[in-house]
């Protein structure tokens, strides 16, 4: 699209490729001081080990995981629950908060009645809603689940009833005109519009479901990750619980990358950011 | 699907519904505020349109002319009066009518076929059928080539050929246009005028067509309706009689006949928009 002079293109290449790498040699240097720092200040006895853990001793930890297990089984058994309760409940919450938004989204009389209620909902801390669950359907992995789900909930239905709020009216009357049906709105215009703002809302709404069911986990289970963690805790190990938040780390990063792509594919319509385009 | 919607035959490339003039009697509007006041945006409109007609309304800022054109779609209902298209009073969305704003509304996340071959899609067209029109459609306003692009890929006045493809693709008795090239440069503004009067000669739908500009009232039209400050109602009535086919439209704003229609038109016009600018003025003061 750009036509240049190759010495100018040539010029601009390597301006981008020394940026690259003063990021890249940024980032690595901010890891060595921030873990560095930790593993010295421990180490030197400034910082208590026994509370405060140790980068070194973490990593034995989580070797200790991965090759003798742990008192329920296998890290991989555990983790594969903890995962299983977070994504149903990432499901759900993410179904029926698209779902009730983009009613409600739609609907003024509906969202002026119930408008109230779900912001006094909202501003209950909702994650004690888990020692609820957990005395009403037991130490089972449906609790968990639900607590995920809960807090999923908001963030989406937040966003995909404003997103249905801030569709372009114009649109609307255009298609109204055409001849569609309320349900060929929805289909063609309403959703599709507010996905922008549920996709937006996903990167978030998955770390609350991990949180979820983490937080289910240590208030009581028979398996998972916020078992191990709620056990290294009585035991005062606090290498063990910054090893599962480790494990944990890696699992929400890497679906932060899947809805990425999924982000990727469903906006491609949507014009490039322009701050993508850097002033040289 | 369906519903209390009515459904109308897809559109054929020939002539699927003959053209059907607009009566407009009595039209009044009455809005509620949030604040459970009244507000009277339009009063006792009354004004025809001749099948196959091109029909401006001008009038100041504010002056109910949008007001109008949502009692023709049938999008809203009227408080009093009624609007007739063909023989039918209107009452629900209105078949066969197409609608351009002055923002594009076009779906960004729709490519320019499929843009434009929503049309015939709701009204229950074969995709493969529906296709074929929009491409042709997209031939005739000159962008064969463009049609996987997405609309943000595309200058105002190609967004604004695909607008146009969208509207007329099902061959619409009447065509409402509120301020389509507002938002355009003076030059692509002249080159959308004359491709909407080639395409209109050949379709020859009904149209009511909002604008702030004179000049592009008088080009188009064969009846330019100057509307009064708001509460808005019809002042005059001009019949534009200059010949058919007018040509290019850059050229016919020179000619004597032209500047003549236009001066007594203006002269009409002015004192409504002096009456709506002190209001304004008034207001912020």
């Amino acid at each position: 699209m750009v036509e240049q002079p190759t010495d100018l293109q040539a010029a601009g290449r390597r301006k981008a490729r020394r940026r690259t790498t003063a990021v890249w040699a940024g980032r690595a240097a901010l890891a060595i001081i921030v873990v560095g720092g930790w593993q010295w200040f421990t180490e030197a006895g400034w910082v208590d080990k026994f509370f405060f853990g140790q980068p070194s001793m973490i990593w034995d930890s989580l070797v200790k995981l991965f090759t003798e297990g742990t008192a329920f089984g296998s890290i991989w058994d555990n983790l594969w629950v903890t995962v299983q309760e977070a994504f149903f409940g990432f499901l759900l919450g993410t179904f029926v908060g698209i779902v009730l938004g983009i009613l409600l989204g739609s609907n003024k009389y509906l969202s002026s009645v119930i408008g109230p209620y779900i912001r006094i909902v909202n501003s209950i801390p909702r994650i004690v809603l888990g020692s609820i669950f957990i005395v009403a359907f037991g130490l089972g992995v449906f609790p968990k689940i639900l607590l995920a789900a809960v807090l999923v909930f908001f963030v989406v239905f937040f966003n995909a009833f404003q997103g249905v709020r801030e569709v372009d009216q114009n649109l609307v009357a255009n298609v109204r005109v055409l001849g569609a049906s309320p349900f060929q709105v929805a289909v063609h215009v309403t959703i599709p519009s507010a996905m922008t703002w549920i996709i937006a809302s996903l990167h978030t709404a998955f770390g609350f479901a991990i949180i979820g069911a983490l937080v289910a986990e240590v208030l009581g289970a028979q398996k998972g990750v916020g078992l191990i963690i709620s056990q290294a805790q009585g035991t005062f190990d606090p290498n063990t619980v910054f090893a599962c938040m480790v494990i944990i780390a890696i699992v929400t990063l890497v679906a932060e990358f899947l809805i990425s792509l999924l982000e990727h594919s469903l906006l491609k319509w949507r014009p490039p950011n322009r701050s993508e385009a850097q002033a040289i | 699907m369906g519903g209390n919607h009515p459904r109308r035959a897809p559109a054929a490339p020939g002539r699927a519904d003959e053209p059907a003039g607009i009566e407009i009697t009595g039209l009044t509007k009455r809005y509620l505020t949030p604040k459970g006041e009244t507000f009277t945006a339009i009063k006792d409109v009354t004004l025809s349109v001749e099948p196959g007609q091109f029909c401006s309304i001008v009038g100041p800022t504010g002056c109910g002319k949008s007001t109008t054109l949502a009692q023709v779609s049938g999008l809203e209902r009227p408080s009093a009066g009624s609007v007739k298209v063909g023989s039918h009073i209107v009452d629900g969305i209105t078949s066969g009518v197409s609608y351009m704003f002055q923002a594009d509304a076009l779906f960004p996340w729709k490519s320019v076929l499929n843009n434009v071959m929503m049309g015939p899609i709701l009204l229950g067209t074969p995709k493969r059928e529906a296709t074929e029109l929009a491409m042709d459609w997209l031939r005739r306003v000159g962008l064969a080539g463009f049609e996987d692009r997405y609309p943000h890929q595309l200058s105002g006045g190609m967004r604004k050929r695909v607008a146009m493809a969208a509207a007329l693709i099902n061959n619409p008795r009447i065509l409402l246009m509120d301020e389509p090239f507002g938002a355009l440069d003076v030059q692509t503004k002249a080159i959308m005028q004359n491709e909407l009067l080639k395409l209109w000669e050949e379709l020859r739908p009904s149209v009511l067509f909002i604008t702030h500009d004179l000049d592009e009232a008088v080009a188009l039209s064969d009846r330019v309706v100057i509307m009064t400050t708001s509460p808005g109602s019809v002042k005059d009535i001009f019949d534009i009689d200059l010949p058919r086919p007018r040509g290019n439209v850059q050229e016919i704003r020179h000619e004597k006949r032209f500047l003549e229609l236009e001066g007594q038109i203006w002269d009409s016009l002015k004192d409504e928009v002096t009456r709506a600018y002190a209001r304004t003025a008034g207001a912020a003061a």
